[in-house]
Order: structure tokens, then sequence, then C-alpha cells
């Protein structure tokens, strides 16, 4: 294997918290203390070098949609924009809910080339909320954590047993707080612009019952959770006791919740429309805060192709998603340079807690970590044309916005997969 | 000209004068309805066709008259039987018509926003004849038109919307146009019928009646849409009647003048007393549905006008 000596750059490292002008040296595939004669020189012109993002929670289309988004088109996406490894979410059709489907989607992983990619099953069979899965058969072929995705269990019996058997297994399940039947129909949070639209709306309260309800589950069970996406202010105490009493709780953010608000969809714009809805402001300046503070671990792209048949629809009737694997470094960038977060902080964010609740050891810059590594420019402007996205699907809601920051370079493992 | 817009999507994008000049076009209809021969040609050459992809009599009805009388072709599309249940897609029902080249599209869709998003894909003017429970804005005009020559004026009045708020793109027209012509609005009805948070629009809401009708000038009743109720927002009937239902006893706390409306059809008995709803002196509800042909004969003039306007300003560009 070769050996890359990386030079001229500013190394962000989420575990120290810092940002420093060093040399960083790769060998065989890890970051290396130093290495005599590098095989190459990296030049990175100034610009900062981070550890590959750790994406939980991406859709990639197949099974069953594979016009939406392939594993070769969601890997050339990713890799584009500096996440190195993606954890894959099982809201296929069907869902992977079997040995066998995880055994296809592994098989038709090796399409993204480049990326490490990882599956997540489902927690019970068609996501339906009636019967858990095979969950050690699943374990052992591969799955790294469980979810129904955005399916929330309301059956609390069949949720406390598939909580309690996955314990037994340590394996993570990852849950998606919110009061279903509550919630059940809603376009958008309910506010005065929601009202003045006309569209079926819930309270943001529903997120709360539903973490409240979780945790009291977590309690009971003693289960390994990460909770999808915390978007309100009015969830974040829960989250803070549940973590101050040592239960074995993470939560994550999504990339929309924390850069765009309820206002956004103005006349009806079905790209802004995702699950949950968008928040009000005072909510996203919390869940930015969560983040900055530590509270809410990881921030993830919910990457969600839908394709332009599901998306020109009346607002209510629309599907619910964004594609983000590309805009989620730049969008993310908006809260560096808005003074919310400093790099480090956002690198622990997206690459270092990510990685470390799935038990990897990427998303850091340590001697010995694998060597996923960002060379990126965080303040080169360009205004996002969604036509050129590399996914299948194009639906993104900074399409024709103003954006800062951009991927020069991407490496797995010491091999070069993505270069502007 | 003060109405320059090219379609009629909601009354939010209207300016005060362009509302007061549609109210004006719409007055010199109200007198040629009344004559024996109704006959204007302003819209004569141009296609009009109405799509409904919801059930309604009389607003298409109202769409259709007015069309003809303005010497328009008109044709009506019941949607819900057609394309849309053999999968077609919104817009490709839209670009489907558009090809046929019509003039006018009277849309009403039983989701908000679906009108908009028509009017994005097709290059004929759209009139928005209602979308899910975001806006109605022939039905505010025409409740204007009425409350305006009733009460000789269309400002500094005090008007009460009463009923099912939540559900009623009547309501959320009319409040937005009465708020824009500097009325008082009071929004009355049961907390659950209420949208949230709409307080916050420059609106006072009460639940109960009788504050909420206390020395108001205009009584708007809304219909009770039962059929969009998901289930349990109200008791029973009897008991919306009882707290809500517009009767003598709950009308007496209005002034003694005060007009009483409903934009129909109406639940007599629910939320109208059968008898309030027949008193010429009190009641405007007749008047409503006439006036409705007008104003609706009013905005598809100006349309027309302002496509005419349009037209020969790319003509005489090229000519540049």
């Amino acid at each position: 294997m070769s050996t890359i000596k990386f030079t001229n750059a500013h190394v962000i490292d989420p575990v120290a918290g810092t940002v420093s002008q060093r040399d960083l040296y790769v060998a065989d595939g890890h970051i290396v203390d130093t290495v005599a004669n590098p095989d190459e020189i990296v030049d990175c012109g100034g610009k900062y070098l981070a550890p590959g993002i750790v994406d939980i929670g991406v859709k990639v289309a197949e099974p069953g949609e594979r016009h939406k988004e392939s594993y070769k088109s969601a890997g050339a996406a990713a890799a584009a924009g500096g996440v190195t490894t993606i954890v894959t979410r099982p809201d296929t059709n069907p869902p992977i809910d079997t040995p066998e489907a995880l055994e296809f989607i592994r098989r038709r992983a090796a399409d993204a080339v480049g990326v490490n990619v990882l599956h997540m099953a489902a927690l019970t069979k068609g996501r339906l909320g009636q019967e858990m899965t095979e969950i050690g058969f699943l374990q052992d072929a591969g799955a790294v954590a469980f979810t129904d995705g955005d399916n929330v269990i309301s059956n609390t019996k069949i949720l406390s047993r598939a909580l309690t058997y996955a314990k037994s297994l340590d394996a993570l399940c990852m849950l998606h707080p919110q009061e279903p039947i509550l919630s059940a129909g809603a376009a958008v949070t309910s506010g005065k612009f929601a009202s003045l639209r006309g569209l079926p709306a819930v309270s943001p309260m529903a997120e709360r019952m539903g973490i409240d309800r979780d945790i009291a589950m977590i309690e009971m069970t003693g289960a390994k959770v990460h909770f999808d996406q915390i978007t309100t202010a009015r969830a974040l105490p829960a989250l803070e006791r549940a973590k101050a009493n040592g239960l074995d709780v993470t939560a994550g953010t999504s990339i929309h919740h924390l850069t765009l608000n309820e206002f956004d969809f103005a006349d009806y714009r079905s790209f802004f429309k995702v699950k949950p809805p968008l928040r009000s402001e005072d909510d996203r300046l919390a869940t930015i805060q969560a983040v900055a503070s530590g509270l809410i671990d990881i921030i993830s792209s919910m990457h969600t192709p839908q394709d332009e048949e599901s998306k020109r629809l009346p607002f209510e009737e629309a599907a619910a998603g964004a594609v983000a694997l590309e805009t989620l470094l730049p969008a993310a960038l908006r809260l560096v340079h808005g003074n919310y977060l400093d790099l480090p902080a956002l690198f622990r964010a997206l690459s270092l807690n990510p990685a470390t609740r799935m038990g990897l050891p990427c998303g850091r810059v340590d001697l010995g970590a694998p060597a996923d590594l960002i060379v990126f420019d965080a303040d080169i402007p360009f205004v996002l044309d969604r036509k050129s996205l590399r996914s299948k699907s194009k639906n993104t809601p900074f399409d024709g916005q103003r954006m800062q920051g951009k991927v020069l370079s991407t490496y797995v493992a010491g091999r070069k997969v993505f270069a502007q | 000209m003060s109405f320059t817009q090219r379609h009629l999507l909601g009354i939010e994008p209207l300016r005060p004068d362009a509302i007061t000049e549609i109210l004006d076009v719409a007055e010199n209809y109200v007198a040629l309805n009344r004559q024996l021969t109704k006959h204007s040609n302003a819209l004569a050459g141009l296609t009009q066709i109405n799509m409904f992809f919801e059930n309604s009599t009389r607003t298409q009805a109202s769409f259709e008259l007015a069309g003809k009388r303005l010497g328009a072709d008109v044709m009506n599309m019941a949607m819900q039987a057609s394309s849309i249940k053999k999968g077609e897609t919104l817009i490709d029902t839209a670009l489907t018509l558009n090809a046929m080249h019509p003039d006018l599209l009277v849309v009403r869709h039983p989701h908000s926003g679906a009108v908009d998003l028509l009017a994005q894909k097709v290059n004929c003017a759209v009139l928005n004849a209602g979308d899910g429970k975001h806006e109605h804005p022939t039905q505010a005009l025409l409740d204007a038109l009425t409350i305006r020559r009733a009460k000789g004026r269309l400002h500094r009045l005090n008007i009460a919307i009463c009923g099912d708020i939540a559900h009623s793109r009547v309501a959320r027209s009319n409040l937005i146009l009465l708020g824009k012509m500097e009325n008082r609005v009071r929004l009355v009805g049961p907390p659950t019928l209420m949208p949230s948070q709409i307080s916050e629009l420059g609106v006072e809401v009460y639940h109960d009646m009788r504050q909420g009708l206390q020395d108001v000038d205009v009584v708007m009743m809304l219909r009770l849409q039962r059929e969009r109720m998901d289930g349990g927002f109200i008791p029973s009937e009897r008991e919306y009647y009882h707290r809500y239902g517009l009767d003598a006893e709950k009308l007496s706390y209005a002034k003694p003048d005060a007009i009483v409306m409903h934009p129909g059809p109406m639940n007599r008995g629910v939320e109208i007393d059968g008898d309030i709803a027949d008193d010429i002196n009190r009641s405007v509800i007749q008047e409503q549905v006439e006036m409705g042909v007008a104003v609706r004969m009013a905005a598809m003039d100006l349309l027309a006008r302002n496509m005419r306007n349009a037209q020969s300003g790319a003509q005489l560009g090229g000519q540049a």
C-alpha cells in the first residue's frame, strides 16, 4: 500500500477539539505518526483536512426504487459531499427485515465505489410494529443498528420486547420520537403560517410526547438507543434528564432542521416537506444550541431521494424527504459561518460521534484510525444548482441558494475517491 | 388599473385598491344581471374551462353563468369522474388542458396550494374557486360586495365570522380581505374549530358567541363542514347548535341593523336557525348568491383585460 503525506493543511481534530497547522501521514490506509519517504505528497493549499463524515440514516432506494437512488449514485454523491461512511436506512420497498434482504443489499452496495457502506435493519417485520425481526441473524449478517425509520412502533408491548431482546445482543436501536396518532397526516408544524396556508399541521409537542414515552421504555428495558431526529426545544429537557440519569441514549438531528424553518415552504414548495416537518425559528435555534453543547450528539443528512413525480403534487400529497449527501457539509458550514459552532464541534457531530456510536474506528484523525479524510475549503461561495447533484433524485431545498464551502478531495482508507 | 394580476389565486396577494376595483366593476354587472338582456361581450372569443376536483353545485353554476353572460365558451369538467381516477397527476391534467388553449381556468381542488401549483404549469389565467383549507377568493369578494352594498362602506365595521373556522377557506379569505380593508374581525367558535395561533393574524378570538356578537355590524356564519371532520371536533350537533347556532336570542347581542350572511349551503338547525336565514330584514344570503355571479364576471373581465394588455404589450415590444 502506498504512503501519503498531507502537508500545508489545517487539521481538524474533533477528539482534541483543535484546528492546527500540521502534516498528517498515511500508511496502509491508516493514519500514522510519520513516513520517511512518502509515495505521494498532497499539498492541501492551506485548506482544512478533516475526518470524513459518517452519515447515519441515508436512504438508498434499493431495493424497490432504484430510479430514485442506487448504491452507485449514492456512493458518488457521498464521495463528492465528503461523506466517507454511509449507514443506510431499512425503509426500502420491501424493507430490509430479513438476513436474505440484507445480504442482497450488501452485494448491491459494492456499487458504491469507494465509500464505506454499512446497513441498518428493521426492528419489526415489514416495519409494521407487530413482530420483531430476527435481530440476532440480522446482526450476524452485518446490521449495525435496528430501526423502523419514521414508522413509530405504537404498540408498547411489542416495542418493549424488541428493545429487551436487542439489549441482550447489545444491539443499537434507532427510534423516531413522535406521537404517531397526533402527527398522522400532518404536512407542516402548527402555527400561524400553517394556519394561513391551510395545511394539516402537528403541534411540536408530538415530538416531546414521543421522546417521553421512548425514554420510559429505555429506562424499563435498559436498551441502547439513538434518537434519529430531535428538532424541538420542548424535547430537549427530557433528553437531558435521560442522559443525566445514565441511560444509554444518544440523539441526532437533521441538517435541514438546523438550517431551515417553518416559513421556508412559502408558497407550497414541496422540496421543503420533510419528516418531521420544519420547525419554528425558536426551535431551530434551540436545536443548534443543543448541538453546540453536545446534548445532541449527531448531525445527519437524513438523505431521502424522491423523484419529480413524488414531489410535483399538492403539498399535502407530496412525498416527504430531501436529498442531502452533497449539501450536508456546505449547509452545516452555515452554522460555523454564523458563529454557532466551531469546526471541531461540527466534526464531532458529523464524524466522531456517529462513528463512536456505531462502534467504528473512523471519524477521527488519531494515530491508527482509518485514513478516511476530506480536504475542503470552508469559504468558497457557490449557488447550488440541483441539476448538478450526483444523486439520481434532485429534491434539495437548497436549490438556487447561496452556499459556502466545498469538498476538494475525499480519501477512504488512504485511497482518493473524489477530487474537484 | 389596480388589479394587474395574471391569476386570481387568493386575496393575500391583492392590494386594497385592487379589491375596490374588482368590486366597482362588479357593481356594473349587478346592474346588467338585473336586466332582461344580460349579455356582454367582455369574454367574447375566449374559452373558459371549469375544473372542479371537488363537488360543487353553487360555485360551479355561478362561474358558468358568469362566463356565459360575458360571451365566453364555457366547458365544465367534473374531474372526480375523469382521469384523476385513472392515476393521472394534477400536473399532467393541467398540461393536457393547457394544450387545448383555454384562456381562463377555474379550478377547485381539495388540497391547499394545488391551484397555485397548477397555475405555475399553464399559460392561461387561473381563478381559484377554492383550494383545500387555503383560500376561496371570489367568495370573499362577493361577501365584501354584499357588505358594501348593505352597509354603504367596507371599512371600520365590526364583523364576526362564526363557526368552523379551522376547516374553512371562506374564513381565511374573508379575514384577510376584511383586515386589508381595515375592519375589525372577530372569530367566534369552539377552540377545536379554531386554527392554531390564528389570533396572531390580527383578529380577536371568542369562544362565547354572545360576547363575540356584541355590537357587531355583520354576522357571517360558516357551514359546519361535516364531510371534513375526521372525528370528534364537537360533542354533538345539538350542543353545537345550542352554543354556536345563530338564533334570534344570540343575534340580539349584535347591532339592531346587523346583517346575517352565510356562504351556503346551509345546515338549518345546526349552525343557523331557519327563521333567521329567511328573515328578509336581516338575512342577505340570497343577495350573496346574486353578488357571486357579478363578482365572478368582474374578476374574469379584469383578468381578460390584463391578458389582452399583456398580449398587445408583447406585440408592441415585438414591433419595436
